[in-house]
């Protein structure tokens, strides 16, 4: 199961780097967001996927999965949507101002 | 062309309701089972969100009239102040406390701390929802 | 178990959240946030006295015991930051009062700029790492909004590259982490320092530690992961750009100190070898930049990127002088480039543009301003008996005790750049003939522009003047870091 997540890490890694070097701001942003999910994958994946009962008081299991990465993940994913949300906006405000999604022409002159 | 939204209107009516109720169950049932402000205020959002569209928004702003950036405030507020209630037992930030009570009809329930930082966080999330969407569908230009 | 530890990041985020409540009402507003600014500073002086007189103080958030629960550490180098954070957010407050326009307040301003201090202050006193990220995100979202609040065309462009660059930075962050817990196990930097050192795999940790390298020398603008910087700083309004120009950059330097004097130790002839290497390289490509500008705010920026690898050369040396000369160095930046970001300011207020080409003779119509600027460019260069001087001197030393005599060598040279493009700005701003009319002279009043700037001024003299007990207090800090067993001590109280 290890060896499938990290592939699946490695995937989101590639499409994501694809995406990020393409020119249009949406694109940038997709792949940023594949970016984080790769991210949370391989910290919910190296932090091992254990057998074990999930972690709440009520189950009384023998054994528990380990509840910090998914508390960790939970918190980096929230970060991600909020930091989305607001990437979307400003991309959307930028192309309303600059008339392009073009990252080229957005680059700007040195000397202004 | 005028369209007849007859039939999403009814089932809105009614969804709705279930999704808020069964939001408010999630809320409760956080802490020590899945659940939580956070889970829980996502799904109000969702149900409200599902009044924004199928009715119009000016309708819903009139049924609706709340300013969600002060909700934020109020629901950072109250978590916070959860937080801050430890400070003045002397404990350190944000320690929790809890107590069991008998209440009529519900039985004997578990009180703690942590509902209203819940509170204060399903706040935050149902504004924060919305905002976001309202702002970017409010654009119409 | 001590809440005091928690005042910093608590006061703000309070007192940002009440601020939403006055959205529409600029003048409360401002009352409440200069008070609130002025509580920090109290509150953060107060806290390193207490540091200083009963060593390092912790805090269990909730009573989970560490290394379990999240915990806050003060220690005398999170103090001395927290204090420094402070005195620029007094002075940036009260700069922006002067310049920021309504419509900026209106949108927000003044919370963010107090969840920005919740973050940069969370940042410098949490003792975990995951809590680490969790307030450079807090630090990094407020940041995005105050840099592309007022949505000129220009912060749009180069906002949207800032803030995709610092997603990408925080994703690395999270693998960092995920490494770092899969062998660890742990995630509070006490027993993270402890784990590290019990390991015995030189090779994964080395991986680790290059990749943490990247993700907080992206934040901090190390070479050659600096090129977002001078773009993005030269966008927002100059009340902005001195907070970020001062804080921002120096967070992640506070975090590259932090990691690789407590956890990443193992082994310091790798990783602080690259570390020395970055330096030089930062120094002197930050310092080329700057001399190739021709505009206020811009030579600014690259300076700061230059003289962030200062900071990160005495690190590299690691050696206690080295540390210490490196903190120094660190507060001495600090306060005097935040004082240059304001009066790039307070001459753009004054002429209505940062291009140097544009403006000469301010000396003549501005004389306190031209004097001023004067003390604090040479106080950047180096010049004895600034506070720039004495820094500086302790990292060369230290490299020459060293025997490193090419960093020091470069740092010479840079030194020397510096004051080459700081004079250049003090030639074209402030000598020549007055290219302003009486009339737009006489239009704008400076006193309340330079109020905010005139203490940072008096404290870098200060600090110059009185070397010797800032510079054994630095000397203590340096010990308390290079010591980690203090550290990791108070934290899980073996």
């Amino acid at each position: 199961m290890e060896i499938l997540m990290i592939i699946t890490v490695g995937v989101l890694f590639s499409v994501s780097t694809y995406l990020i070097l393409t020119k249009s701001l949406l694109r940038v942003i997709l792949g940023i967001v594949l970016l984080s999910h790769g991210a949370h994958l391989l910290l919910l994946t190296m932090s091992g996927l254990k057998e074990g009962a999930p972690p709440l008081l009520g189950e009384g299991a023998e054994s528990y999965a380990d509840p910090l990465p998914q508390a960790l993940i939970l918190t980096a994913i929230v970060i991600s949507f909020g930091v989305t949300a607001f990437l979307l906006v400003l991309a959307y405000r930028t192309y309303k101002e600059h008339k392009t999604d073009d990252l080229d022409q957005l680059r700007g002159n040195a000397d202004e | 062309m005028k369209t007849n939204f007859l039939l999403l209107h009814t089932i809105t009516r009614i969804v709705t309701f279930i999704i808020l109720s069964f939001s408010i169950f999630l809320f409760f049932a956080g802490h020590n089972n899945p659940g939580g402000g956070f889970i829980g205020g996502l799904m109000t959002a969702a149900a409200l969100l599902l009044l924004y569209i199928s009715f119009d928004m000016k309708t819903i702003k009139v049924v609706l009239p709340f300013d969600y950036s002060k909700i934020i405030a109020v629901g950072l507020l109250i978590a916070i102040g959860t937080g801050l209630n430890s400070l003045f037992h002397g404990d350190a930030f944000l320690t929790q406390y809890f107590d069991y009570f008998d209440v009529p009809v519900l039985g004997e329930i578990e009180l703690t701390t942590a509902l209203p930082f819940d509170l204060g966080v399903y706040l935050v999330v149902v504004a924060v929802a919305l905002l976001t969407i309202i702002t970017i569908a409010e654009d119409d230009a | 178990m001590n809440n005091l530890v928690l005042l910093p990041v608590l006061v703000p985020l309070i007192m940002g959240v009440i601020l939403i409540f006055f959205r529409n009402n600029p003048v409360t507003q401002r009352i409440i946030s200069g008070i609130t600014a002025f509580s920090m500073l109290v509150i953060s002086v107060y806290l390193t006295y207490v540091i200083y007189q009963d060593g390092i103080i912790t805090l269990e958030l909730g009573n989970w015991k560490a290394p379990f629960g999240i915990v806050f550490v003060g220690d005398l180098f999170s103090g001395l930051m927290v204090i420094l954070a402070s005195v620029v957010g007094v002075a940036c407050l009260f700069f922006a009062f002067q310049t920021i326009h309504t419509d900026r307040e209106k949108y927000y301003f003044y919370p963010f700029y107090f969840f920005l201090l919740t973050g940069v202050n969370g940042a410098f006193l949490t003792g975990d790492l995951f809590n680490l990220f969790v307030f450079f995100e807090v630090m990094l979202i407020a940041s995005y909004v105050l840099i592309v609040i007022g949505g000129t065309k220009y912060q749009l462009r180069e906002s949207f590259k800032y803030v995709a660059i610092n997603i990408f930075a925080s994703a690395f962050f999270i693998v960092g982490v995920a490494y770092l817990y899969s062998i660890t196990g742990t995630l509070n930097m006490a027993h993270l320092a402890v784990q590290v050192a019990a390991l015995e795999q030189d090779g994964v940790l080395n991986v680790i530690a290059v990749l943490f390298l990247i993700v907080f020398g992206m934040k901090g603008a190390l070479f050659p992961l600096y090129f977002w910087l001078p773009k993005s700083y030269y966008g927002p309004p100059a009340a902005i750009a001195a907070l970020f120009g001062g804080l921002l950059t120096k967070v992640g330097i506070y975090a590259i100190m932090r990691s690789f004097t407590l956890i990443f130790t193992h082994n310091p002839d790798f990783t602080h070898n690259i570390i020395l290497a970055l330096a030089g390289f930062t120094m002197f490509f930050g310092v080329l930049g700057a001399v190739s500008q021709f505009d206020f705010k811009r030579i600014l920026s690259y300076h700061i990127i230059s003289q962030v690898g200062y900071m990160v050369m005495g690190l590299g040396l690691y050696s206690p002088l080295a540390i210490a000369g490196a903190i120094y160095y660190i507060a001495h930046h600090i306060i005097v480039k935040s004082a240059l970001f304001l009066f790039a300011g307070a001459t753009q207020k004054v002429t209505g543009t940062t291009d140097l080409k544009k403006m000469s003779g301010l000396l003549k119509t501005h004389p306190a301003l031209g004097w001023l600027f004067f003390i604090a460019a040479i106080s950047l260069a180096g010049i004895p008996p600034l506070s720039g001087f004495f820094s500086k001197f302790a990292l060369i030393l230290s490299g020459i005790q060293q025997e490193r005599y090419f960093i020091v060598f470069v740092s010479l040279i840079v030194g020397l750049l510096t004051l080459f493009s700081m004079m250049k700005i003090f030639i074209y701003v402030f000598w020549g003939s007055p290219s302003l009319s009486e009339e737009e002279t006489k239009k704008t009043k400076l006193g309340p522009l330079l109020l905010p700037i005139v203490p940072l001024v008096a404290l870098s003299i200060a600090m110059g003047l009185g070397a010797e007990p800032i510079f054994s207090f630095s000397t203590q800090v340096a010990d308390q870091l290079l010591d980690p067993s203090i550290y990791i001590n108070s934290v899980l109280k073996e």
